[in-house]
């Protein structure tokens, strides 16, 4: 009874979180419905008119529109592949280091790009990856390749966009699969090692088996974002002569929702990210929940 | 012993310089942009710099630190991400404990968790909140920065997670001896959640730094633009409108250096920081938890 009587205190400390989430998070999901009107600002919500599914037939009829759903999948499918690989093989050779100030050393300099926002590293990418005299194609040059447009062609920038996320997350993905590691049985390693295994062996016996559990959790929470290409990215990096490979949803939103104004299609778009991503989010999570037992609250 | 034997000898060399070239590979774009940004005009446009300056000059800081614009914005970076991350904190601290509380001991915590979750993994898009900023009168406000993403459901979930791994008979000792939960909150979790809150206020620091997308859309003058956002209009789409040097100091210095010492006093405050974040990586990274 002496509990119930305090929990006025428990809404009292939500409420103020409560009131930004339904101004900042709830309030506009009521805007959805711009996603069913011709919207025009002068009119309101009230007064534009009602179009119904219009802007929805016309998200699957343009041929843009498709390109760039297409476009975000394959970024995305291959982005989310390679940064589960790459962190997975990393932390294997990594673990194999027996010197502790080397390990930290290379765990240091590797998480590092991960804190750093694709401005910064779009400003630095944009003038390395340059044709005249970029610090990449000026390597190349040198070993006597012709230098490559890696910004400007659009299968090269497909290709430059998921190697330099996966260089900049690679090490960030490693802290997982090295916690997974850090919590193996030695005993498990001494047993192997007195049956006469060798390295490899234990690797492949022990190793990799025990991170196993923590990639399909990785893999399956990747699946909520499979159409998150990654927008400030792309953004920081695309430019007009890669639209037709390089444009995901989120930059087609703001270039037609908000910089043409195209306000019913960019929202209908939206609409059918945030749906889709829903769904794709909570069996994600259920999986992770069944197969690892994993909860978020 | 396996790692007497001259296989696992070979294979340590090489892994060992593998691993070293990588970590290498991950600073090495950084150290360039450095070495530009000290070289003379005439080495950078000429494209000789590599990681080392050429004819070092400080001219290029000079300028950057001289232009207004470069300082104004600096200015709002600052201010948004002081009174950014201590709303962030504030406000998750708060919801926290009530959430943290067992289903049965608080009867609205399930129907706030949902709530929580729901905004977590869905929204309007970018449209509606577009639409909505301009609606509450947020279009062209240094707040439009601030508010919008004070609540952090994540870093909420993490101090959650937090108070959970605190032990029950504190706060019984606490109850039982007539405190409020207000007051066991702030005077019993608040002391012995200090490493928490050091944790969501760095990577809220650098969330709130790193961010530009907002100051674009909601601010309409370079004036209030947060130095990520100036950056990307001067160095991504070179809008040069903002930078206000004259064509003869144009010409005197390289655009190549100045952008480079820009970049490069963007990515400042987060090198600095970044090395107390990261004995907090692995806890900030596991939002949620694995149940045994």
């Amino acid at each position: 009874m002496r509990q119930l009587k305090m929990n006025w205190q428990f809404h009292l400390m939500i409420l103020p979180s409560l009131i930004f989430l339904l101004v900042f998070s709830y309030l506009p999901m009521a805007g959805i419905v711009i996603a069913f009107q011709n919207y025009k600002p002068a009119l309101g919500f009230t007064g534009s008119a009602w179009v119904g599914f219009e802007n929805f037939r016309l998200l699957f009829e343009r041929e843009d529109s498709m390109q760039v759903i297409w476009n975000t999948l394959i970024i995305a499918v291959l982005k989310i592949i390679v940064n589960l690989g790459a962190p997975f093989v990393f932390a294997i050779f990594l673990n194999e280091v027996r010197k502790q100030f080397f390990k930290r050393y290379v765990q240091t300099l590797v998480y590092l790009p991960h804190f750093l926002s694709w401005v910064i590293l779009g400003g630095i990418l944009v003038d390395i990856l340059s044709t005249d005299g970029g610090l990449v194609n000026r390597a190349l040059e040198a070993i006597g390749l012709s230098p490559i447009f890696f910004l400007g062609d659009g299968s090269w920038f497909r290709v430059t966009v998921i190697v330099t996320d996966a260089w900049k997350e690679f090490g960030y993905g490693t802290i997982v699969f090295l916690a997974a590691l850090a919590g193996i049985n030695p005993s498990l390693y001494e047993a192997a090692e007195v049956d006469g295994a060798s390295r490899w062996k234990q690797t492949r016996h022990i190793t990799i088996p025990s991170m196993i559990p923590m990639a399909i959790v990785v893999g399956t929470l990747a699946l909520g974002n499979i159409l998150n290409a990654g927008f400030d990215q792309i953004f920081n990096l695309y430019n007009p002569l890669v639209y037709e490979k390089g444009d995901i949803i989120d930059t087609f939103v703001y270039r037609t929702g908000i910089l043409s104004g195209d306000l019913g299609l960019g929202t209908a778009v939206g609409l059918f990210k945030s749906v889709i991503s829903m769904i794709l989010i909570v069996i994600s999570y259920r999986l992770a929940y069944k197969w690892a037992n994993y909860r978020i609250f | 012993m396996y790692h007497k034997t001259k296989s696992y000898r070979i294979f340590a060399m090489f892994n060992y310089t593998g691993l070293f070239i990588i970590s290498l590979l991950c600073v090495l774009p950084l150290v360039h942009v450095l070495a530009v940004s000290f070289s003379a005009k005439s080495a950078a446009d000429a494209n000789i710099v590599s990681l080392w300056p050429v004819d070092f000059t400080l001219e290029a800081y000079k300028k950057t630190m001289n232009n207004p614009a470069f300082i104004l914005s600096l200015w709002v970076s600052i201010k948004r991400t002081v009174i950014g991350t201590g709303l962030t904190l504030l406000l998750a601290f708060l919801a926290a404990y009530p959430l943290s509380r067992e289903n049965n001991r608080f009867k609205g915590r399930n129907v706030y968790s949902w709530l929580f979750v729901f905004a977590m993994v869905f929204n309007g898009g970018l449209v509606p909140f577009y639409i909505m900023i301009q609606k509450v009168g947020l279009m062209g406000s240094f707040w439009a920065l601030v508010l919008p993403g004070a609540v952090n459901i994540y870093l909420t979930i993490l101090m959650m997670n937090f108070f959970r791994g605190i032990p029950k008979e504190l706060e019984e000792a606490a109850l039982i001896d007539g405190a409020g939960h207000f007051k066991t909150l702030f005077s019993i979790f608040l002391p012995v959640s200090k490493p928490a809150i050091a944790t969501l206020g760095l990577f809220s620091i650098v969330f709130h730094w790193n961010s530009w997308f907002d100051g674009l859309l909601y601010t309409n003058a370079p004036g209030q633009y947060p130095l990520a956002t100036f950056l990307q209009t001067v160095i991504i789409q070179r809008d040069m409108s903002s930078l206000s040097l004259d064509p003869v100091t144009m010409d005197l210095i390289s655009q190549k250096t100045v952008n480079s010492a820009q970049i490069f006093i963007g990515a400042l405050p987060v090198l600095i920081i970044y090395p107390f974040m990261q004995k907090y990586f692995v806890k900030g990274l596991v939002v949620g938890s694995v149940k045994e």
